[in-house]
């Protein structure tokens, strides 16, 4: 028992354990299947910002991109659903049966080469995770080497964006353009789009978040993680000290572009298409805004942005579409300037601290025998002992 | 085809690759005070643009309503009001936000992101969904013919005119005036500029505003090319930010020769393949380049 207890407390899993009875027993058990379909849509999202926490919180770069690593996973698993979709016997109506539908509209008669590792399950899934570190590991290994960083890298992340936007929609043919991949319906011939199947499909997307987070708690409480912070505060401290700073930077990168993979290829699986939409600019920055609403610090944190921030958007622009853009700016806007370490900042420096001091307080005076009204406790709580400080990452920011 | 036909297509081609040469750099312009000099990355910037192509829009409603006889001369008055639109903006946008977030610089981009979100429903509620297109004076329709089966159309003409004027008028100011100075010593050295007596905050405030205002006219500029609507600001933003990267961030003449190396890279390879792909193509050139030289084609060589 003490080895879990000192686990836990060592890995920080007790937010963790709370997030996954809210994720696991609590909204399934109060929303309705299209409601918690659309929870697990919103966590495919949380995968996305897991990974900005450690590469932007952690790692101290911003990525504008990281809706190009979720797309990529996402059009992976898509285009392995759409090939099993387009069996010879449902598009014989096609001048070519057996290809998907926008290859024949766009007169190409023959599967791409591009698409042939589609056509197996583990090689779809391998692609899923290691497609975009490909990326991420191009895209990141020649900057950082040359010690670009900050601005430099967020532009042309935001780039890379917009070249793989224009890309997708302009090879019709290939991609499916604007539309994307739709009519995404079976999976080895099981049916993705029965209740049972989206109950199943949200918790193996909630396992694999759970997953996913303890791999990136892991990477923070190694050596790793420690020299992460330490790069961020200090580079060249770090540099001096005979690390090579870049191949840390590298990792991180091509781990949360790994992860973003993972959460786009769920949402092809849960939500049934797939298009360019997800992968652009806009996109890409309101990932990141994910991230900072929960808190760049901390992964829970993290989860708890995308969900809030994704079901207040669709509550509010179902009730007041023309509010919504205003609200959101406003998120922006005040979690930048007040809140900069997001919700889990506010609890580590305001609430818990707080919290502690009004404990000890009731806990003094618990202790102390009852000198005159009992029944009036001291409305301003003194706090007597100075607040311990918790042990979270919250306090060890730039 | 004859000889002199070739000659024509290859002299217009020439010009669409100025007239795009001079957007980029109209683009770029007001971007690389902010963000070039001052290191602000101002996702706004896009919406500035906006706000000066809609002063245009709506200057020409009101002098068509009103004095319909002023018509042909109402154009370069309203590109002043673009100008002192966006400078309101921008300085009310410094004031409220930027100032808090100079020792942040990557959040200024999450709250200029939202700035933008914000200005583009401000449009959408204020002036309407749909993209509109100002009434233009006479004298900017049509082309300009010097011979036989050449046609250099005037709207090009004009925003390239505009174009040297405000990048000489922006060179001028950054070099020869008091502002300049203030601006480059603040850049060089915060505190030490502060220490010289310069009023860093007034000059920040000013710098910020006059890019802004510089937006404005360059959105008023492209409502002569194209239609405006609340997203238009979006769609510049990323070529901007590459304009002015891809030149070296705090070089001004860099952001004129990369403006016009991504105009004739762009508008040659356009010639060869569809307009996506050359896009593709482009972007893709100026990320590599980037990679081998990220801090852009003119670097400035200064110690920190």
């Amino acid at each position: 028992m003490n080895f879990i207890k000192a686990s836990i407390q060592r890995y920080q899993l007790g937010s963790l354990l709370l997030l996954v009875l809210l994720l696991a027993v609590v909204l399934p058990l109060s929303l309705d299947i299209f409601r918690l379909n659309l929870v697990g849509k919103y966590l495919t999202y949380a995968f996305v910002a897991v990974g900005l926490v450690m590469v932007w919180g952690y790692g101290g770069v911003l990525s504008l991109g990281q809706g190009v690593f979720f797309g990529i996973g996402g059009y992976a698993m898509a285009m392995f659903l759409k090939l099993e979709a387009s069996d010879p016997i449902t598009t014989k109506i096609q001048s070519t049966p057996g290809i998907p539908d926008f290859m024949d509209w766009n007169q190409i008669t023959e599967l791409p080469a591009l698409w042939l590792p589609f056509k197996s399950l583990p090689l779809s899934l391998a692609l899923v995770v290691l497609a975009p570190m490909a990326l991420a590991w191009l895209v990141s290994f020649a900057m950082f080497k040359r010690r670009v960083g900050g601005v430099y890298f967020a532009i042309i992340t935001q780039a890379v964006a917009l070249i793989c936007t224009v890309l997708i929609i302009g090879q019709q043919g290939y991609t499916g353009g604007v539309n994307g991949m739709t009519d995404l319906k079976t999976m080895l011939g099981w049916d993705t789009r029965t209740d049972s199947a989206k109950y199943i499909l949200y918790y193996v997307c909630v396992g694999l978040l759970v997953l996913s987070i303890l791999l990136c708690r892991w990477v923070q409480t190694s050596k790793l993680g420690t020299l992460l912070l330490a790069m961020r505060d200090k580079e060249d401290r770090v540099r001096f000290s005979g690390y090579d700073v870049s191949n840390f930077k590298v990792f991180t990168f091509c781990l949360a572009a790994g992860l973003s993979g993972i959460g786009g290829a769920m949402f092809a699986l849960q939500v049934g298409f797939m298009s360019p939409s997800f992968v652009g600019i806009v996109p890409s920055i309101e990932m990141v805004i994910f991230c900072a609403v929960g808190g760049r610090m901390s992964l829970v944190g993290a989860v708890y942005g995308a969900l809030l921030v994704n079901a207040g958007k669709t509550l509010f622009s179902e009730s007041f579409p023309d509010l919504w853009l205003f609200l959101m700016a406003a998120l922006f806007i005040g979690v930048t300037m007040a809140f900069p370490m997001g919700l889990a900042g506010l609890w580590e420096d305001t609430i818990k601290p707080w919290w502690a001091s009004r404990r000890q307080a009731l806990r003094d005076a618990a202790v102390k025998p009852p000198t005159a009204a009992v029944s009036a406790p001291s409305p301003v709580a003194t706090p007597q002992a100075e607040p311990a400080l918790p042990d979270g990452i919250g306090r060890q920011r730039a | 085809m004859t000889l002199s036909d070739m000659m024509n297509i290859g002299l217009m081609q020439g010009f669409a690759g100025l007239s795009l040469f001079a957007v980029l750099l109209l683009m770029g312009l007001g971007l690389a005070i902010i963000f070039g000099q001052m290191g602000v990355i101002n996702m706004a910037h896009g919406e500035f643009m906006t706000i000066g192509a809609y002063s245009i829009f709506l200057a020409a409603q009101v002098t068509e309503r009103l004095a319909p006889s002023f018509m042909p001369y109402y154009f370069p008055i309203a590109i002043g009001l673009a100008f002192v639109f966006a400078f309101i903006a921008g300085w009310l946008v410094e004031w409220a936000l930027i100032r808090h977030l100079y020792k942040r610089p990557l959040d200024t981009l999450l709250a200029t992101w939202g700035v933008s979100l914000g200005l583009q429903q401000i449009f959408r509620t204020f002036i309407g969904p749909k993209e509109v297109s100002p009434t233009l004076p006479e004298w900017l329709m049509g082309s300009w013919t010097p011979h036989e089966g050449l046609d250099i159309p005037i709207n090009g003409l004009f925003v390239l005119a505009l174009t040297a004027l405000a990048t000489g008028g922006v060179l001028i100011a950054l070099h020869k005036s008091r502002w300049g100075l203030r601006v480059r010593a603040t850049v060089a050295n915060r505190t030490m500029a502060n220490a010289t007596g310069i009023d860093t905050q007034k000059t920040d405030r000013l710098t910020f505003a006059i890019g802004c205002g510089i937006a404005g006219v360059a959105g008023a500029a492209f409502t002569t090319i194209g239609s405006t609507g609340p997203t238009s600001g979006s769609l510049y933003i990323v070529d901007a930010f590459l304009v002015v990267t891809f030149g070296g961030a705090a070089s001004l003449l860099g952001t004129v020769v990369s403006a016009f190396g991504i105009a004739q890279t762009q508008s040659i390879s356009e010639f060869f393949m569809t307009g996506s792909m050359a896009k593709v193509l482009t972007l893709s050139l100026i990320v590599l380049i980037l990679m081998m030289r990220p801090q852009g084609l003119f670097a400035l060589k200064v110690r920190r």
